[in-house]
């Protein structure tokens, strides 16, 4: 089973459910898909076995070739190559690696060579398999990254994603293909404004989802009405403690200090478990 | 004309708060927020909206059955894994154009326009606000960061503002790449946890990439003081100048729940403390030289 983590807004505690989640449960594999700012290892402290390099392919100019006609960037639909009267800018940053450029010149002149993007982190922390994937500053989009990561995803029982913010194409390549989608928000109007985003994109993708409020007495109870009355399922509440706070502040998870909520965590678990072998179970649109 | 962009690497950091209390000190400005994936800095500004267009920034592939011949050129050519059984599936396929070029059947393949999203040209009692709203599940963002940018640029040189105050997206992908590069000051804002030290250097690695002064501005610097030394000293290090400390405040929350800019809703210490970042920031930023 495969059981995502995301939310719209960032910052309401995405990582905090995925790894204690992870904790809470034996013969876990963890995947943190928020390679622009991954911070699962904080709280789950593997011991790394293993670093791949993650590479793409790149166009190059050769120079001896290149006409300058400006195709390749007339073609590129990233804006990612700019030709001048003797010089062709290649911006990494814009490049999606599709390799059309090269196709598409009429001398032959672009090859592709590999560059780094990012690393995948291998390692494990007692019965947790951990695999998370980082992007390098400024060299490439995060979707090949993603992509890859996924690759890894093996035949484990429980396959815990942790994905980034947001409801663009980062979430819908962590969160694709998951049997589960936990979103977490906050009982704020920021919260409830990014949790409606967050639902229309696990809606249109067909995934059972359900909610999390966290700090989930903070502010109103907007958020708790809108899933009362639309039928979306609240998963769990967890209060604001400062003591909660403080201990992810030193990535210490919930259930170390408060052993309690491993049984929570559990039954969520068991929850989603149920929910996820539940037939023709259809998601309430709102 | 300067232009200030408000990024954290790591979410709900307090972004779009301290955006909205800027809005409502800085004088002579056009706010954007580029966060176009979760978009919250309306909910603060109360924006009435005077117009709103479409946005196309990406193409996507489609084929058509009767003209296709099922050679499988373009599934072997896709990087996207887009295409399989001579069909596109519209949530992979990047729209890059390649299985285009490579189809040896005219028209086979089309490339259509795929709209990203929407761009809201509004009004507020701050000042003109441009926001954007994303089709859930579009790729691009960027682009449409890039689109909103452009217009309050125009904006701002017509009405011959002084600054553009941009709201950014947590990360240091796409969308954050495009907020920054351009600006002349990015305020970072991070908070006293592992993580946010974590994100903290990553985004100011970016910053220094596209060579934009950076300043940084601690939130919640109470919860955990041995780690806010370390970012002190981290920042002291790098040349990055600290503009100010905000303690962890539940007031911030209410102002939120009120739909106003904590500068607005109440008077105490905390929004002392913004008054003076902003000062810091203004002076630092050269903001109105």
């Amino acid at each position: 089973m495969i059981i995502s983590v995301a939310s719209g807004k960032g910052g309401t505690g995405k990582t905090t459910i995925a790894t204690n989640l992870a904790l809470s449960l034996k013969n876990v594999q963890f995947i943190d898909c928020d390679v622009e700012e991954p911070n699962a290892h904080i709280f789950i402290k593997p011991s790394i076995k293993h670093i791949e390099k993650v590479n793409v392919l790149m166009p190059k100019i050769n120079y001896s070739f290149c006409n300058f006609c400006g195709k390749c960037a007339e073609f590129c639909q990233y804006n990612a190559i700019a030709v001048f009267e003797k010089q062709v800018l290649i911006f990494p940053e814009l490049c999606h690696h599709c390799g059309g450029c090269k196709f598409i010149c009429p001398k032959n002149a672009i090859t592709e060579e590999e560059i780094t993007i990012g690393k995948i982190k291998k390692g494990n922390a007692n019965s947790i398999d951990f695999i998370a994937g980082e992007l390098d500053i400024a060299q490439s989009p995060p979707s090949p990254l993603i992509r890859r990561l996924k690759k890894y995803i093996s035949k484990h029982t429980n396959i815990i994603i942790d994905a980034p913010p947001g409801t663009s194409c980062t979430m819908i390549e962590s969160i694709e293909d998951s049997d589960f989608c936990i979103l977490v928000t906050e009982p704020t109007p920021f919260g409830l404004n990014d949790l409606k985003l967050a639902i229309s994109v696990v809606q249109k993708m067909n995934i059972k989802y359900g909610v999390v409020i966290n700090q989930c007495d903070i502010g109103d109870n907007k958020v708790e009405e809108f899933c009362v009355n639309n039928k979306i399922d609240i998963l769990m509440k967890i209060p604001y403690s400062r003591k909660i706070a403080e201990a992810y502040s030193k990535g210490e998870s919930i259930i170390s200090i408060l052993p309690e909520y491993k049984f929570k965590f559990r039954e969520m678990y068991e929850k989603i478990k149920m929910r996820v072998n539940t037939r023709n179970e259809t998601n309430s649109n709102y | 004309m300067k232009q200030i962009v408000i990024i954290s690497g790591k979410g709900g950091t307090g972004k779009t708060t301290l955006t909205a209390s800027f809005a409502s000190l800085a004088e002579n400005k056009i706010m954007c927020d580029c966060d176009v994936d979760a978009a919250n800095l309306f909910i603060l500004l109360n924006p009435r909206i005077i117009s709103e267009e479409e946005i196309v920034t990406s193409k996507i592939a489609t084929i058509d059955e009767t003209k296709c011949i099922k050679c499988g050129r373009c599934e072997e050519h896709c990087r996207f894994d887009a295409i399989t059984n001579f069909k596109v599936d519209s949530m992979k396929c990047e729209g890059c154009g390649v299985c285009k070029i490579i189809c040896p059947v005219d028209d086979a393949v089309c490339l259509q326009d795929s709209a990203s999203g929407r761009i809201f040209t509004a009004e507020t009692k701050y000042g003109p606000f441009f926001y954007a709203q994303l089709n859930p599940g579009s790729g691009n963002t960027g682009k449409l960061v890039t689109e909103i940018r452009k217009r309050a640029f125009n904006l701002a040189l017509e009405k011959k503002s002084d600054l553009i105050i941009i709201d950014g997206a947590p990360g240091i992908g796409c969308p954050v790449i495009a907020s920054v590069s351009g600006t002349d000051l990015a305020l970072i804002i991070t908070e006293p946890t592992l993580s946010g030290e974590h994100d903290l250097i990553r985004v100011a690695k970016l910053t220094e990439h596209f060579k934009v002064k950076t300043f940084v501005c601690i939130n919640k610097f109470d919860i955990n003081p041995e780690i806010t030394n370390r970012i002190e000293k981290i920042c002291n290090e790098k040349k990055i100048p600290i503009v100010g400390k905000v303690p962890y405040a539940p007031v911030i929350t209410k102002a939120m729940i009120a739909g106003k800019p904590i500068i607005e809703f109440i008077d105490n210490d905390i929004t002392k403390e913004i008054r003076n970042i902003w000062e810091n920031v203004k002076s630092g930023g050269n903001l109105y030289a």
